[in-house]
This record gives C-alpha cells, structure tokens and sequence, in this order.
C-alpha cells in the first residue's frame, strides 16, 4: 500500500505546484518540491532492514478485470536500489537546482514536469503488472521530452527532446509488443507470475520475438548503440535535469528492464549474446567517442553511454547463471550480475557529482569548452575536489567506489573467459581486449575532465564571466555525493549485505539462498589478480595516451569514425516527412466534399462487400410491429425534407429543412415512447440549428455547383449505396439474433442500480465508463473549439524564432 | 446589426425561467424518470442559448458572470472523480452506490453517486456548448 501510494505522490504534489508557484513566485518553491522525494527516500529507505531479511512486498488495486490488468506494485530488492536511486538522486538534483536555476526561470512549470517524471519514473520500477509497467515507462519518455524542451526557445532543445522522444518512445512501442507476446504465452501480464511459469513456455515460436521486442526497448531507453545517438542531444536540457535524467534515472529504466527480466529470458543464449555483445561495444564506443569532446556535458553524455554498456554487458554476462543450472559455474557468472548492480549505484553517484561539477563551470564560468577551461584549481577548490573525486572513481582508480566495481567488472570477464561458454572461437578473448581498451579511453577522458580544466594555465579572456568559487548551495548536493563515492569504497558490504543481497535474489530467484551468490567485497585481491593486473595496464597505457593525445587524435577522421549515425538518422527523418507530406497531399484535397466520397467509399466497400462476400443479409420480418398511418406520415415528410434539400434556393432554406428531419426522428421516439431520446434530440436539433446559424457568417455564398455530369453521376451511385446498405443493414440485423437479448439484463436496473429508468441506469450505472469518456471527449471538443477561434486572432503575428 | 425586439425580450425573460426550472427538475427526476444528467444539461444549455440569442453577448455575460470553460471543466472532474471516488473505498471504478434518507422537508427520498456522476455531465454539456456558441459568435 505504502509503494502504491510512493508512485502517485509526486503526480499529486504536482498539481500542487503551480497553485504553490502563484503564491510565492520565487526559488522558495524548490524547498517545498524538496520535500516529496525526501519524504520517498526515507520511506524507501525504512524498508531496506526487512528487504535485506527476504521479505518482499506487493500491494494490488483491482483494475480491469477481465483484461487482467490490475495496478499491482511490487517491492524487492531489485525495485529497492531503483527506487532509493530515483529518490535519493532526486532529492539532491532538487537541491542543486535551487541554486542554479534563476529565479527568472518558469520555476514552477520546471518542478512540475521534475515531479512527473520522478512519478513516472518510480511506477516503472515498481509496477508489478506489464501493461502499467508501459504506461509508465512512456510517461517517462513523455515528461523526459518536456525536461529536454525545457528552453524550448532554443532550436536545439527543441531538436534533442524530439529526437529522444522518437527513439525512446519506438522502443517502447516495440516493448509493447513484446509484453502482448508474453501475455499470449503466458496469459498473465503479471511479471512475478511469468518468472514463476516462464519454463514451460521457452520453446514457443514467440518467445525469442517477445525478448527482441522487450531487449528493443531496453537498449533504446538506456541508449546502447546503435540507439545511443538522442543522449548527447538530450543534453541541451537544463543541467540539473542531465544530472537526474542521465546519472540515475531514465537511461536506467533500460537497465532495470533487463534486470527484471533476466529470470524470464535469461535462460537463452540469445540474450546472452545480444546483451552481452551490445553492451561491450556501446562501452568501447562511447568511451572512445567520449575522447574526442571538447563540450564537457558531450563528454560526459558519451560516458554515461559507455558505463551503461559496461553495466548492460555485465547483466548479459551474468544471465548465463541461469543457463547453467545449480553449479558452480552459475555463482561465478552470477557474480558479473552482482558487479553490475554494484557498479549501477556507483555510476549514479559519481556520474551524478560530475553532472553538478560541469554545471558549476558552466553557471560561474559562462563555458563548458575544455579548450577554454584550465588552471581552475586555484579559483574553484572545492569543485576542483569534487571533480577530481568523481573523475577517478570514473577511470576506476583507488580509494573511491569505481575501482571496486571496476575490479569486479574485469575479474567476471577474466573468469567468464576460462569457462566453456566462450570457448566457441575467442569470443571471451576479444570481449576482455575491447573492455579492456575502453577502460584506457574511460581512463583517458576521466583525466581530461580533471587536468584539461583544473590544471595548466589560467585563461581569463577565454571564458565569459569572472571566475570564483560556488555558493555553497550549489556545491551542497555535488559534495554529498563524492562523500558517498569515498564512503562506499570503504564501507562496500554494508551495500553490498543490505542492498545488493536481495537484488541479486529478485534476478536469481531460482538460486536464492545459494553459497556465495552474494560475494563479500574487497578492495585488495593480492598481487597476483588479474584484475589489478589490468587496472594497473589501463593506468600506464591511460597516462601515455593522455600525453600524447595531441599525436594520435588524427585517428577521429580516418573514414569509419566520420560515418556519422546522427546524419543518418536526421535524413531519414527528412525523408519521413517527405514521403509522408507527399502521401498526404494526394488525399487531402480540402474539400469536405471529397472526403465524405472517401468516407462513404470505404463504407460502401468493406461493410457492402462483407455483406454481399458472406451472403448474410436475410430479411425476416415476422416478428415486426405493424407500421401505422401516423409513422407513414413521419417518414413521408422527412422525405420530403431530405429531397427538397437537393433543390433548395438558399442556405438557410436547407438548414431549415435539415431541422425538419431531425424534429421528425425526435417524433419518431415520440410515437415510440422514448421520451428520453425524444427530448434529447429535440434539444440537440435545436441547439445545433441556431449553431449552424452562427457559422452561417462564415460560409461562402450559396452557389450551385457546376460539376461534370459524371461526377454527379458518380455521387448519386455512391449516395445511393450508402443509403441501400445501410437500410439492408438494419433490416439484417432486425433479422438475425445469433444471442440473446440482453435488455432482459438492464430489465432488472431498479434491483441491480436503484432506478426505475432503464435508459438512464445504463448510462450512469452499466456503461458509466463509456458515458464518462463521452464527457471528456465532449470537453475536449469544447476547448479545441475555444482554442481554434480564441488563439488565431491572438497569435497573429507573433512567430515564435529561433534562438 | 441591431435587434431590439421587445416582445421577444420580453417573452424570453420569463421563458428563460421556466427552461431553467425544467433543466433542473429532468436532471433531478433522471434515475427514475425521462430525463438525466445529459438531457437536463442540453436543456439548461439551451436556455442560455435563447439568452445570446435575444441579446447580446455583453449583456448576458454582465448577468451570468461564469466562465463556462470552467463550468465543463468542473464538469468532467466530477465525472472522472466519482469514479475515482469509488477506488478510494475498495470497490471497482466507478462502482455506483445509492441509499434511501429521511431528510427533514423532502421526506424519503433516495440520494445516490449516480447524482454527482450525472451532475458532472449536465455541467459539462452546459460549459461545452455555451463555451462552443459564444465562442464562434464571438468571432463575428
């Protein structure tokens, strides 16, 4: 119950905000919104004693029953970790971005979307049933576009947030698919209940397809390559919202995906394979990638690419467990699993710091170019610190927490490798040569964001503000980070017993309990352990190349490193519009009558052809009431009114005669003793004739249409159908009763609904869920109408430009 | 153009009233009788329609001094709220309860969630077309 609440918290303090914002109107706001992710936090956080005991917890609210989609939220430790990182890291970016917003900001439209997407961002990890796990997961994508849009003046905000939009939102839409395959298979859309059935299902012809559809939308939520382009565009946000959106939040939901579903697909080499090899490649890519930056948020943007490939080949590499049974081998692979979730919270503190770092520079020095930047050691000694503290816990060094992770990183590749997994060719070698090369360039880019901006010589004229320390605010969130990425080098286990022990259970649930799944984690292997054999290698090549990086960055313009995905995919999305503008210019004529030929056509198509294909119109007409004079009578002069309508001389001639149709049908329920539809239509007719009056300034002047004979002849014929199927259509339905009535149902409305009028009880008690959309459909309808008249006349002449 | 037509003034000041009282009595007697929450909105909604007819806009905003944009808002937040109403006491969305009180000037009378659901789509019909009519007349 505690969870479901969490998730929904932030959507209500939402609506709050902007009440909130009007009264005060100043960065004060911030220390209230800061309260809702602290108060998530501690909460959280007072789950972690009995999470870290096995307990977990799930909390459901019926939803739609028949569908099997119920609003079910799932707490183990998995969910946990995410959840504390959603919330502590939110918490602290809030603060941060008290001090660095200016108050001449929309402060309040920028909490309200913060708010939402840390909403949406909790129901992700902690929803239970597939369906809600969607909705959320593309509320992410939804409120993350309008972070990135934030200066949406700017061309390039504009640009990034619709380009991490198309690519997540792509992904998610494949995702969907996927989640519809397992339900097909399965029949539950309940991940618990599929982890628990998965094995009798692997061999069905959809399982792979669900899991490439599913792994779709992970690597294109978490930006693996080839996805990872919309990241460093993305960055145009503002900088609190890349430290959330990218050190803990929405590339992580990628990360979560995979982590979650590790117990249903993780058992098939296939996801071993595509994980394991997307991941190392996104990590040496990014990472190589990242080198070549002088924008200090691009570089970091290629370096969250590049760890979250190092995390995603760690799940990959440790999805093997499964595939193994209960041996020995399967710990030893379930260690990389354990590396990775580690490694995950390490990256979020020390990525986080940096963000914070890059955007002090930014805020003070007006620049973020590492050309401009140097010799800031001086000036800026405790952003100095927190960078350094932050750069080398990225490269992996001693004492701060990405050596330790680092560590574990090589030894699961090391010890990947002497298993018979990857003795198919030399796959296990290569795999450890390229993370290895990656970890140099991580190394190399690590100490360009330390030396090239806090050591050498102080440009002034370079860079746009007078230089000087942060206000100790804005240092406050960073500083607490790079505290926990020392802390947690020296206190690993106490992460490692209460928060990673039930995480690895929720992805191993069929190993839980096993010996050693849950390594102790230590700092000092010795000297003969490979893996600080290689920490050792990344430093000295790391150092060399950083020397000489003026040598060999020649490398960046030989032919494969030009080839550039961005132009790829701008043009296809240059050449979607064309082809789209083209397909839609050959339809849309603007003319409504050229459209109701359309209409009718495809009516007169599908429904005549079903008719006539399946030979199932029957005319039965025995248990008929006899029509009297009086209905004679109706329908003679609607008639009458539809005929004249053709010859009529003036417009208001024909509206007038369109009422008289509509007032016969309300004398139709008339003699058919409904009079809650004729009074309604009644109402309707009246209302909609003196709108049409209105709209009668508008309209060009009544004039009689000169067209080609055949085209008359064309719209009669088509007229004439539409009319003959409908008509065949009423009398074959009156004919065929393949169920039974259901009127018999609503009969009983006094018993079932407390009212006596049938009518009435079906739209407020039966079908309230279809009358309540109608009513919001209806105020939709009424404020496009306000906005299409009241904005035009406004809007004129005031363009929106480029920036 | 100019209208001063006094008869219908006239006639429309009282008629106005006897529309309105209808509105209300359909949307009162909906769960039993003809009538409801859709029916009795048109009807209250045609009264004002009648209003912006006979005069002018000015005039019957100075009279009737609501924003019906937020009338159909208010509208459609009940409809969705009692629906939501039910979730908070354990029953399905929108699950419908109803109960019959002695209440001291109308007697036994039955009193039911239906009536808010309904009250949100009579308001909602009222704000969307008169936000509908004196929008495009507006723009005239």
């Amino acid at each position: 119950m505690t969870i479901s609440l969490s998730i929904f918290i932030p959507f209500i303090a939402a609506i709050f905000v902007p009440f909130l914002y009007k009264r005060i109107q100043s960065r004060k706001i911030g220390w209230f919104v800061l309260l809702v992710p602290l108060l998530l936090f501690v909460t959280l956080a007072s789950f972690i004693p009995s999470i870290a005991k096995g307990e977990t917890y799930t909390h459901t609210f019926r939803w739609i029953e028949s569908a099997g989609i119920h609003f079910t939220t799932y707490l183990d430790g998995l969910s946990l970790i995410f959840g504390l990182l959603i919330t502590g890291v939110g918490s602290l970016v809030i603060l941060y971005s008290i001090y660095y917003l200016s108050e001449r900001e929309s402060l309040g439209r920028f909490y309200v979307y913060l708010l939402l997407f840390m909403g949406a961002m909790l129901g992700v990890v902690f929803s239970d049933n597939l369906m809600v796990l969607y909705v959320f997961w593309e509320l992410t994508s939804i409120s993350s576009f309008l972070l990135i849009a934030f200066w949406y003046h700017r061309k390039k905000s504009r640009y990034g947030a619709q380009k991490s939009m198309l690519i997540t939102v792509s992904g998610g839409i494949a995702m969907l698919a996927g989640f519809i395959m397992l339900h097909t298979m399965t029949g539950t859309y309940s991940v618990r209940e599929i982890v628990v059935t998965i094995g009798q299902y692997t061999d069905e012809p959809l399982f792979v397809f669900a899991m490439l559809l599913v792994l779709l939308g992970a690597f294109t939520k978490s930006a693996q390559f080839p996805f990872h382009i919309w990241l460093p565009d993305a960055m145009e946000a503002p900088t609190p919202v890349s430290a959330y959106l990218h050190s803990a939040t929405m590339v992580k939901a990628g990360i979560y995906l995979v982590a979650r579903f590790t117990p249903i697909f993780g058992g098939e080499m296939t996801w071993f394979y595509i994980v394991s090899s997307v991941g190392i490649f996104t990590l040496f890519w990014g990472s190589f990638n990242a080198v070549k930056q002088t924008d200090l948020k691009a570089l970091l943007a290629y370096s969250t690419i590049s760890q979250l490939g190092l995390v995603m080949s760690l799940f990959g590499l440790g999805s093997a467990a499964l595939n193994e049974g209960h041996s020995a081998n399967s710990i030893i692979y379930a260690q990389a699993t354990f590396a990775a979730l580690f490694h995950l919270i390490n990256h979020s503190t020390f990525k986080g710091a940096l963000f914070m770092v890059v955007g002090i520079l930014d805020h003070e020095l007006g620049t973020r170019d590492v050309r401009r930047l140097g010799g800031l050691m001086a000036f800026m000694p405790v952003t100095f610190s927190i960078a350094l503290i932050g750069s080398f816990s990225m490269a992996g060094l001693p004492p701060f927490n990405g050596f330790l992770s680092k560590e574990m990183f090589f030894e699961s590749l090391v010890n990947a490798r002497n298993l018979e997994l990857f003795d198919v060719g030399t796959m296990g070698t290569i795999f450890l040569i390229v993370a290895w090369l990656a970890s140099v360039f991580t190394f190399v880019y690590s100490m360009i964001i330390v030396f090239q901006t806090f050591f050498g010589e102080f440009q002034p004229e370079r860079i746009e503000k007078p230089s000087r320390e942060a206000p100790f605010g804005m240092l406050l969130a960073p500083s607490i980070l790079a505290i926990l990425v020392i802390g947690i080098f020296f206190f690993p286990n106490s992460i490692g017993n209460y928060l990673l022990r039930p995480a690895m259970a929720a992805v191993y649930p069929t190993l839980e309990g096993a010996e050693g799944l849950t390594p102790q984690i230590v700092a000092w292997h010795g000297f003969n352990s490979p893996a600080l054999l290689m920490t050792i290698g990344v430093i000295i090549l790391g150092a060399v190349l950083y020397k000489f990086y003026r040598y060999w960055r020649g490398i960046y313009t030989i032919a494969p490193m030009t080839w550039n995905l961005d132009a790829a995919f701008n043009a296809n999305l240059i050449l979607l519009e064309k082809a789209s503008h083209f397909f839609t210019r050959l339809y849309m004529k603007g003319y409504l009558k050229d459209y109701l030929v359309y209409i009718f056509s495809f009516f007169i198509v599908v429904v005549g052809g079903a008719i006539v294909y399946t030979g199932s119109y029957t005319f039965d007409f025995s248990n008929d009431a006899p029509v009297t004079a009086n209905e004679y009578l109706i329908v003679l002069a609607m008639a009458v009114a539809g005929l004249s309508m053709l010859f009529a001389k003036s417009r208001m001639t024909a509206i007038i005669l369109n009422g008289v149709l509509g007032y016969s049908i309300a004398f139709f329920f008339v003699v058919f003793r409904a009079p809650d539809l004729a009074l309604t239509q009644a109402v309707v007719e009246t209302v909609t004739t003196a709108l049409f009056l209105l709209c009668f300034y508008f309209l060009p002047d009544w004039k009689k249409e000169r067209s080609p004979i055949g085209t008359k002849v064309l719209n009669g014929l088509i007229a004439f159908a539409a009319g003959t199927i409908v008509t065949v259509l009423a009398l074959t339905v009156q004919g065929n009763k393949m169920f039974e009535s259901i009127s018999v149902y609503f009969e009983d409305s006094y018993q079932l609904a407390g009212g006596k009028n049938i009518v009435n009880t079906i739209l407020g008690d039966f079908r309230a869920f279809d009358t309540m959309l109608e009513v919001v459909v209806l105020f939709i309808a009424g404020i496009g109408v306000f906005t299409l008249i009241k904005l035009k006349t406004r809007k004129e002449g005031q363009d929106f430009e480029d920036q | 153009m100019k209208i001063n037509d006094v008869i219908l003034q006239t006639v429309t000041k009282i008629v106005v009233f006897i529309i309105l009282t209808f509105g209300v009595e359909l949307f009162l007697s909906g769960h039993n009788n003809p009538g409801g929450g859709f029916i009795g909105g048109l009807v209250l909604s045609s009264a004002f329609v009648l209003l912006y007819l006979v005069h002018d806009i000015d005039t019957v905003h100075k009279g009737i001094p609501f924003d019906f944009k937020k009338i159909a808002a208010l509208g459609a937040f009940l409809a969705v709220g009692t629906g939501i109403g039910s979730v908070l006491f354990g029953k399905h969305f929108l699950t419908q309860a109803a109960g019959h009180f002695n209440l001291p000037v109308f007697g036994e009378t039955e009193l039911s969630t239906v009536l808010v659901f309904e009250a949100g789509v009579a308001l909602t019909v009222v704000g969307v077309v008169v936000t509908i009519i004196s929008t495009i007349s507006e723009d005239v």
